[in-house]
């Protein structure tokens, strides 16, 4: 046997970070966890109730490919009436088998082998792999704890070469819960205009925005014609599990993107299109009550992280936090996997998120209050103990 | 502020103070006295427990009646509502719009308590011209909150 029954691009690209913590976690039976990353509420009942209806009256055919143009519709409505985009449902928009699937097609439509992909981390697990896979040359950007792990001007334009293709610009952001603000977005749109670079948006975690409006890079002028926005139903209407994202770009890009799904995705589930409908026109109530939820939660477990002296900086998006644990002199992954083993609590760690996550961990608070009270009392002993034996 | 601690303790009377005071992201003390002033001013009028006296397995009996009243002379509704709203077996009393003037709920132990307190002394009341009883066979839903479904376990992946 000489052949290899496996390409050698994806043998070399490592399982996620995450992946690797769940089958640890997986195993042991009363550890809780703050490592999720879906929300905890159940998907709004007439979200649901829709998608039972559909089923009722036999919506159980593929739909176009791009989608159903309802939902295109729908989902045009209320990208202008949040922030402020305007596109066209019929050449701009393709609804997606979540927001995953729209980063893979993106790539793959506008990569060109060798072409360098800008990305920012810590952040979301896919983006190197998948540019990777699209023949590209993923170079990360580090962020900084300093900058309240934003993306800056300089930073960007430190690692812009003449094979810079796309920026991913991740916010807000998975793991840290760093947001972009407007005035950080202008800095960052004049650098990419003035280099001549696509942006790759991920704007999935827009609606956890706290004390502020979400910004779109898309709506700043100049920009939409170079950027790629994409979005899903997944964190904003707790709809994980029904697969639902959809990617709104100029046509030229779009219709690219629209071939690759159509040879290898067909269309997304029928059933999650209708229930889609009723969630962008309907579900601003239910939305609202859950980032409110959120956002106590938010409150809740930033002031216990800095009641047991970890630093952390405020975080104003999804639902996330990004503690460092430097002062322990150990590694993320020791520290988690010490918690875990010590304290039956489990905590992703940050390095899981690239590199420079070293140092720090991803707090998920997804959670009711009692789960997180109950973990962070854990936790606060942990740290409690390991500074008593430092002493 | 008042809006928003409101909110929060309607679902969840027991939460601590401070506890409270964090996840509103407000000051302790100013939140302290707002609940002190709506408890004198009976915007709060209790801290109650909601409970599934099935799954206790307490035999309850709720009934609701629709009561159709003639309003007499310097006599308004409120007056017969108060009439009625006194006794302690009756549990709620509304002021209805439709086919009938109140909506009585009453809680006993058995129904033939329930059945007498009606016919002895709501239907006996001078005002009353009828009423009708609906028995509760089963509760699903009280006060916002499923009772008919078991709590439903965290089904999600540890790690995501």
């Amino acid at each position: 046997m000489s052949k290899s029954p496996v390409n050698q691009t994806i043998t070399g690209i490592a399982p996620s970070g995450i992946r690797k913590f769940f089958d640890i976690v997986a195993e042991m039976k009363d550890a809780i966890s703050l490592g999720v990353g879906e929300p905890d509420f159940d998907t709004p009942w007439r979200v649901r109730d829709e998608a039972i209806y559909s089923l009722e009256q036999g919506r159980t055919f593929y739909t176009s490919n791009a989608g159903l143009f309802e939902l295109k519709e729908a989902i045009c409505g209320y990208l202008d009436r949040k922030y402020k985009l305007s596109y066209d449902p019929k050449t701009e928009v393709m609804v997606t088998v979540g927001g995953s699937e729209a980063i893979d097609l993106a790539f793959r439509a506008m990569l060109d082998p060798g072409d360098e992909v800008l990305i920012p981390q810590p952040s979301y697990v896919s983006y190197v792999p998948c540019a990777t896979l699209a023949g590209g040359v993923p170079v990360t950007i580090d962020l900084k704890e300093e900058n309240e792990f934003r993306l800056t001007a300089q930073e960007l334009e430190e690692h812009i070469t003449d094979k810079t293709k796309i920026l991913v610009l991740p916010f807000p952001n998975n793991p840290t819960g760093a947001i972009m603000e407007m005035e950080d977005l202008v800095a960052i749109a004049d650098v990419i205009a003035r280099h001549d670079i696509y942006v790759l948006t991920d704007e999935i975690y827009s609606e956890l925005t706290y004390g502020t409006e979400h910004v779109s890079i898309a709506s700043l002028p100049g920009t939409k014609e170079r950027t790629v926005y994409i979005n899903g139903f997944s964190k904003a209407f707790a709809m994980t599990g029904w697969r639902l994202g959809y990617v709104c770009a100029p046509e030229e890009i779009l219709e690219q993107m629209l071939k690759i799904h159509q040879f290898a995705i067909m269309c997304a589930p029928t059933t999650s299109q209708y229930a889609g409908v009723e969630a962008v026109k309907h579900c601003d109530k239910e939305v609202a009550a859950m980032r409110e939820e959120y956002d106590g939660r938010r409150r809740y477990l930033l002031e216990r992280l800095r009641g047991m002296g970890l630093s952390c900086f405020e975080p104003f998006g999804a639902f996330y936090m990004f503690p460092s644990i430097k002062e322990f002199g150990m590694t993320s992954d020791e520290f988690a996997t010490r918690l875990l083993e010590a304290k039956k609590v489990a905590i992703v760690p940050g390095t899981a998120f690239g590199a420079c996550g070293e140092g720090f961990l991803r707090i998920s608070y997804a959670y009711s209050i009692e789960s997180l009270k109950t973990a962070l009392d854990r936790m606060e002993e942990f740290v409690t103990e390991l500074r008593n034996q430092k002493q | 502020m008042q809006e928003k601690i409101l909110n929060y303790i309607e679902k969840n009377s027991r939460i601590d103070l401070h506890e409270l005071a964090v996840i509103l992201g407000e000051d302790e003390t100013a939140v302290m006295n707002t609940l002190e002033e709506m408890e004198q001013e009976h915007v709060i009028c209790g801290y109650h427990t909601l409970i599934n006296w099935d799954k206790a397995g307490i035999d309850k009996v709720t009934a609701m009646i629709e009561v159709r009243v003639t309003p007499q002379r310097g006599m308004g509704f409120d007056k017969v509502a108060r009439r009625i709203y006194n006794y302690p077996e009756v549990n709620s009393v509304y002021l209805i719009s439709g086919g009938f003037d109140f909506m009585v709920i009453i809680e006993g132990r058995t129904l033939r308590e329930v059945a007498e307190f009606v016919s002895q002394k709501l239907s006996a009341l001078d005002s009353v011209l009828s009423t009708k009883t609906n028995f509760i066979l089963k509760k699903y839903k009280d006060h916002g909150t499923i009772m008919a479904d078991a709590p439903k376990e965290d089904e999600r992946v540890g790690v995501s």
